[in-house]
């Protein structure tokens, strides 16, 4: 890898060549550790994970009875479950309205208010997800709980993530939509559209592939997300028969039981990681992806 | 020979322990470390150059530190167990009892064990057949793995998998504010925890149990049925260091640290 680079160099730009071989190692040094810690992780969570998986076999994950690794019961499913619905209902919550608040920031909004606006965003994007978590424990769940017991819920937990996701779709949907060229608006004023015509049929399509990488970047921050989820969601492990009912994420449920896990339940705490990793990896796949068709 | 030769300087160097600096980590029950770092603060003032290392990762990590050597002394908020190393040592330091609680508007003054099982395995699913008002009932349960669900489970012989909870928690915190926000919750966390936040006005009722209100005196004289000793857990018996650490946190100058903590202290 190394001597790809030095060899490369040269025949690239004279400019470099000498001077920066000390740069290229550093540089080639900084890539190497951010990686390998990546890679480090991974490979620690796989690890860990094979204990299990070795005892339990990969279809036992869905067909288990029930979670109870304790006693040797592993169905992971609900989790699962509960974790793409919280993320899907929070986005659906979230898209539109981090995408349409960018959209008033760019176009609508007067000139003065757009600076307390972005700094208003980017101190919610900043707040700590157990504000948001104790928040949601004393004042949003008692207030679902007077609709229909018990109040924790898959609906409470999606809100929670919904607002938490809001800031980083809306700031880089800002972004997207600033890359919109002008010439396309200019010819839409030109055409006589209204401002909801030339938001829906010029400047999103235009925006698609920055849209898609924001909402991407939200996912992967909403299937993540533990602590708040973990106060508002009721974590109880069953298949949510609707939004009252109470869901747990598999991040929650790391938070909720490693502390207190010992030998396989440990070990299949290490698997819903390593789970984890690989929702997380496909969203990155898929942002890559948009990012790239953007370019 | 050589053993006994490293023997006599382990038990040389505990017993300098004036001239070398005393350190000792301690891990395990989030219910016994706040109690221990109020220890661990008064026992360093005294002993200068003294430093003691809390942290917390439930009773089952503190059991296996101590069992392992990753700490000196472990923290368990149970009572040993048949299948714990044989060479570990378990020292009270205080009692805690577990009460269940329920919403400060709720009728209902007190639950039999045959009540309080079909609650938690949903046979009774409404406050209305308890004599309290017509609400369902939100079975507030805690996390897999947790030393009071243990004990819980234990008390009133359930198995953790015949729970149908509604809502599963995680620390005595958080239940006594998921209970606070839902009038037809009932829940069971520490008896100090829910007595302090109870006579500070969060709002939620303390149940009685077998007819005998749980309290920090009801745990002390031993009427509280469902009870637990907060250990401090060593590998063989306490020496050196340890053992002067473990006396210090059991002598009765600092039993105001206990009951400052809502426990009960051990004679």
């Amino acid at each position: 890898m190394g001597d790809g680079s030095s060899l490369e160099a040269p025949s690239r730009g004279k400019a470099r060549v000498g001077s920066a071989s000390w740069l290229d190692a550093l540089l080639v040094l900084c890539a190497v550790v951010s990686g390998g810690m990546t890679l480090l992780v991974a490979g620690f969570v796989a690890r860990e994970s094979t204990r299990v998986l070795w005892v339990v076999g990969l279809s036992r994950w869905f067909t288990d009875p029930s979670w109870h690794p304790a006693s040797g019961l592993f169905n992971a499913l609900p989790m699962v479950v509960g974790t793409l619905l919280t993320s899907m209902l929070a986005l659906v919550l979230a898209v539109p309205a981090g995408v349409l608040s960018a959209a008033w920031a760019r176009w609508v909004a007067p000139a003065w208010a757009r600076g307390p606006y972005r700094a208003l965003v980017a101190l919610l994007a900043g707040i700590p997800s157990v504000v948001y978590g104790l928040w949601g424990l004393t004042v949003l769940v008692p207030a679902i709980a007077r609709v229909q017991a018990p109040g924790s819920s898959l609906l409470a937990g999606a809100l929670v993530l919904a607002l938490m996701v809001v800031p980083t779709i809306a700031l880089f949907a800002e972004s997207a939509l600033a890359s919109v060229p002008a010439p396309l608006l200019q010819g839409a004023a030109a055409l006589g559209l209204g401002p909801w015509a030339t938001l829906r049929g010029v400047a999103l399509p235009a925006a698609r592939p920055g849209l898609v990488a924001a909402v991407t970047l939200g996912a992967g921050r909403a299937v993540g997300e533990t602590m708040a989820l973990l106060m508002v969601a009721g974590n109880v492990v069953e298949l949510p028969g609707s939004v009252f009912d109470p869901v747990r994420t598999l991040a929650a449920n790391i938070a909720l039981e490693m502390a207190y896990a010992t030998a396989d339940h440990r070990s299949a705490l290490f698997a819903t990681g390593s789970g984890l990793l690989v929702i997380v990896a496909l969203l990155v796949l898929v942002a890559d992806r948009a990012q790239r068709a953007r370019a | 020979m050589i053993p006994l030769l490293l023997l006599a300087c382990a038990s040389d160097s505990g017993a300098g322990s004036d001239s070398a600096p005393v350190r000792l980590t301690l891990t395990g029950s989030s219910t016994v470390a706040p109690l221990v770092s109020e220890l661990a603060k008064r026992y360093e003032s005294q002993n200068p150059g003294a430093r003691i290392d809390v942290q917390t990762g439930g009773s089952s990590r503190g059991v296996a530190d101590a069992a392992s050597g990753t700490a000196d002394i472990g923290m368990a908020s149970r009572a040993q167990k048949q299948d714990d190393p044989a060479d570990l040592v378990f020292t009270p330091i205080a009692q805690d009892g577990i009460a269940l609680i329920v919403h400060a508007e709720n009728p209902v003054a007190e639950l039999s064990r045959e009540q309080v099982v079909s609650i938690y395995t949903g046979g009774i699913a409404s406050w209305l057949d308890l004599g309290g008002a017509d609400l369902p009932i939100t079975v507030v349960n805690k996390a897999e793995g947790r030393s009071t669900l243990e004990l819980f489970c234990h008390f009133f012989k359930l198995e953790a998998a015949a729970i149908k909870a509604s809502v599963v928690i995680g620390d005595n915190a958080q239940g006594i504010k998921t209970v606070a926000g839902n009038p037809g919750a009932i829940g069971y966390v520490s008896i100090g925890t829910a007595e302090y936040e109870r006579d500070h006005g969060t709002p939620i009722e303390l149940l009685p149990l077998d007819g005998v209100a749980p309290s920090v005196a009801s745990v002390k004289d031993g009427s509280f049925p469902m009870s637990r000793p907060l250990n401090l857990v060593t590998r063989g018996q306490p020496a050196g260091a340890v053992a002067d650490f473990i006396g210090f946190a059991r002598d009765a100058a600092q039993h105001d640290l206990v009951a400052g903590q809502y426990f009960v202290p051990v004679d």
